[in-house]
Order: structure tokens, then sequence, then C-alpha cells
């Protein structure tokens, strides 16, 4: 005859299933399957981070908000160019490790990006033609606002700070110029600060504060390196944060062509 | 009516104790709340321009120093130069970076047949190669006696006054002596239409009539 064995310490024993629990055949808890492990491991983390940021709501309302009839693709060209900066950021980050600020340095260090870093062609091809890419990207985003008459009110503000960060992309395109250090890019800085000097009163200084003197030294290509990838990189992430916040906060605009009903209106107004 | 009018427009008493404010002293006017308001913005304000503003000077600095030290630099013996054709040189405007910090001048002697009283006091005519369009590098060109720009087509005669194209002046020339026999070159000196001398502008800078005064002179020299 067998023994009867002694009862398990409560500690020891095996929860009973709980409402909703998955149980097998003898009722005892199911191990969940791998994917369910994984979604719930994932709504834990979600949540444990939700509940200490709480910004669902802003997420909510800036994802999911509510577009008008006839919006089409040409709505994306803004995130588009959106795209083209984090591209030349991030491309721009990883080229830094690699290239020297310095005149005696610059041009070997861009060409050996080129000829001699694994992939270094390849990511400065993306930067040097993203550049382009962001440049025509963001013309056509605004004539997209300017054809869809989605600069009027309330949106003139938005118009406003997207044409600071047309001139700061512009800006970035001249002080990027310089960077591979060739004869085009030195006589191209030097014709572009001399075009910036024949502005009256002003003008002079601007070209002195670019070149860091009065003639073209050892402290310009650094200065229009630092400029290049740290002014003007910031001032334009913080403007399209502007930018996108009062996107969402105001609303996209429907195309011209699209007109509402006036029985709809008529109603709504009632 | 007219007594509720001057009722709304009656303001409220400058001091904290008329005003019923709890722990009100005697002759007090401005609230502790607004004194503490003030004290962090201005604490904020003091700390922002402390790096603010030195950070904006070391940026701006240039504007205000003198770079470009004085230095004579030998271009070769008197011989080398004759007063009827220009003789090209490499000096180095800016040591420090090499082959960028060179450029290119054109020497002849002092000619007074041709260059009359202006500059008279310089030796030898020196002239830098930088265009006064947008400072794109001219060539002389000895067969036409005129300097070339290849850039927007700016074209200057014999001594460097504008002859046709954009450029807004003639083109700067530099400082000469001779010593020992040799001709040095000194600092950049800019000229007007009638060749009268300037301290050294941009390129693009007007100095004739009324447009010179669009255009000030660096505030170091």
């Amino acid at each position: 005859m067998k023994a009867p064995t002694p009862p398990l310490p409560k500690f020891a024993r095996p929860a009973p299933p709980r409402p909703n629990e998955l149980v097998d055949d003898q009722g005892r808890p199911a191990r969940p399957t791998i994917p369910d492990q994984a979604r719930k491991a994932g709504v834990g983390v979600t949540s444990w981070v939700e509940e200490r940021v709480g910004l669902s709501p802003f997420l909510r309302g800036f994802l999911f908000r509510k577009v008008p009839k006839g919006t089409n693709w040409f709505y994306t060209l803004g995130s588009a160019t959106m795209f083209a900066f984090l591209s030349q950021a991030v491309t721009g980050v990883f080229l830094a490790m690699y290239y020297e600020p310095d005149p005696s340095r610059a041009y070997e260090s861009a060409s050996r990006i080129t000829n001699e870093v694994f992939l270094g062609e390849f990511v400065r091809g993306m930067h040097r033609w993203g550049a382009t890419v962001m440049i025509v990207l963001i013309f056509l985003h605004m004539g997209r606002t300017f054809f869809f008459g989605a600069y009027k009110y309330p949106r003139e503000l938005n118009w406003i700070v997207g044409v600071v960060l047309l001139i700061l992309t512009m800006a970035m395109g001249f002080t990027g110029y310089l960077l591979p250090f060739d004869q085009r890019s030195y006589w191209a800085t030097v014709v572009g600060v001399n075009i910036n000097a024949s502005g009256p009163i002003l003008g002079p200084y601007l070209a002195d504060f670019l070149r860091a003197g009065a003639e073209f030294n050892a402290s310009t290509l650094s200065r229009f390196y630092a400029i290049h990838m740290m002014l003007i990189p910031g001032l334009i992430a913080a403007l399209i944060g502007v930018h996108l916040y009062l996107v969402a906060k105001l609303g996209t605009t429907a195309p011209p062509w699209v007109k509402a009903k006036k029985k709809e209106l008529a109603k709504r107004e009632l | 009516m007219s007594d509720r009018t001057s009722k709304t427009f009656q303001r409220k008493s400058r001091y904290t104790k008329d005003r019923g404010i709890p722990g009100a002293f005697e002759g007090e006017t401005v609230t502790r709340r607004a004194f503490m308001t003030g004290t962090a913005v201005a604490a904020g304000g003091i700390a922002t321009a402390a790096f603010a503003l030195p950070t904006l000077g070391f940026a701006l600095g240039p504007i205000f120093e003198r770079t470009e030290p004085s230095r004579w630099q030998d271009i070769g013996p008197e011989e080398d130069f004759n007063d009827t054709d220009y003789v090209p040189r490499v000096i180095n405007i800016v040591p420090e970076i090499g082959e960028a910090g060179r450029t290119t001048i054109y020497v002849r002697r002092y000619n007074p047949r041709i260059d009359g009283e202006a500059n008279s006091d310089q030796p030898y005519v020196a002239i830098s190669n930088r265009c006064m369009h947008l400072g794109c590098p001219v060539r002389y060109v000895s067969a036409s006696q005129r300097f070339i720009c290849p850039c927007h087509g700016g074209v200057y005669d014999f001594q460097g006054k504008v002859f046709g194209g954009p450029p807004v002046r003639p083109l700067d020339r530099f400082y000469t002596r001779v010593r020992n026999g040799r001709v040095e070159v000194g600092d950049r000196f800019s000229l007007n239409s009638k060749l009268e001398r300037f301290s050294p502008r941009d390129p693009s800078n007007h100095l004739d009539g009324l447009w010179q005064y669009l255009y000030p002179s660096r505030p170091t020299i």
C-alpha cells in the first residue's frame, strides 16, 4: 500500500486558476504560448511607461487626428522633408566620426571617407544627394502650401515658421558646401561670403563674421563646420517641433477643389 | 450710472496693507509673490546672460579684431620687374592655412606716364587678383593688357580700373617698398574709381559717391 504523500506547504502549492486564465484538461493553469507572453510583456512595458509619463492622450490627439476629406499624397511632402532632414542628421553624425575640419586635413579626410572607409562612399553619397533631395522636397512642400491656400488664416504663423525653416535649410546647403574643401567648395564659399558682404551697412560685418576675419583663414572652416553641424540643425529641429505642433493644433486644410456642402453647413449652424 | 463707472475705475491701493493681504507691512507696496517672481526672472536672466553674452562676443569677436598683422614679403629683386608689363607673383596672405592662404598678385614698377600722380608714393604697383565683383580670381592677359575675371565677365584695364562687367571698383593693391634692392609687398588697400586709397574692403563694396557710405570700413582698420 502506498503511503499518502504529505500535503505541500502552502507557498509551494500551485495557485488555483484565475478567471479567464488558460487551463489544461486537468484544470491546471496552462503555460501561455510565446506570442501571448510577448504580447503581455509588451503591454506591461508600455503601460509601465505610460503610467509614468501620461503621453497617450497627446499621442492619440497627434497621431489619430481627423483630416479633411480630399487629403491626398501632396500632404505627405512635409513629412518627406522631415525624413530627409532626419536622414541628413543621422548620416551627418556618422560622417563627423571621420571628417576633420582642419584646412590641411579636411580634403584628405573627406576623400578618405569616399575611398577607404567601409560604406563611406554610400553614407557620404546619401548626405550629399540627400541635401539636394531635402531642398527639392521643401520647395515642393512650400508650393503645395501655397497652391492649396494652406497659408491663410489661422495658419500664417506656421507659414512664417516654414519660411524660416526654408532659409535655415538653404544656410545648411551653404555651410555644408565648404566642408569637402576642394577648389569648387573653396571658391563657391569665397563668392558666397562676398555676396553676403554686398549687403549694405551690415553686409561687411556679416562677411567678417562668417569668415572669422577679413580673409578666409584658419578658423573659417571650423566656423562653417560648427554652424553646419550644431547651430543650424538645433534650430531646425526646434522649429520642426513648433511647425508640427501648429499643424496638429490647427489641423490641415482641405484641397481647394473640395467644397463644403451648403446643406450640411446649414444643418450644423442650426 | 455715473456712480458705478467711477467704482470700476477706482484703482486698488498700492499698499499691500490697504488691500488686506495677510502679513503685510506698513508702507509695503510690492507683494511677496511679485517680489519672488521678479527675483526668479532676474536670476534666470542673469544666469542666461552670463553664458550667452560671452559666447556671442566669442563668435562676433573676429569682426572687431585685426586678423592680418602687418608683414612684408620678399617677392624678388628689382631687376625682375619692369614698368610696362605685369609679372605674376604668389604671396601668402594667411600663411597658417597653406595653399588656401596664398594669392596671386601682378606686379610692375610705378610708371608716371601711365599712373600719373595717383599712388606715386608706391615704388611698385602690386595688383591683387581678387575680382571686385564677388572675389573670383582674375588673370592678366598681356596681349590685350586687361585683367579678366572668369566668373561673370568682369574686365579691368591696365591700371586695374573697371573696364566692363559687374565689378564695382578697381582691383585692390598691396603696399610695396624696396629694401636692399629687393621688392617687398605689405598690406592690402582698396581704391575708388579715382584710384584714391581706402582701407581694405570686401569685394562688391562700393567706394564711390553716396554708395561708399553704405559700406563702412572695418572697425579696427
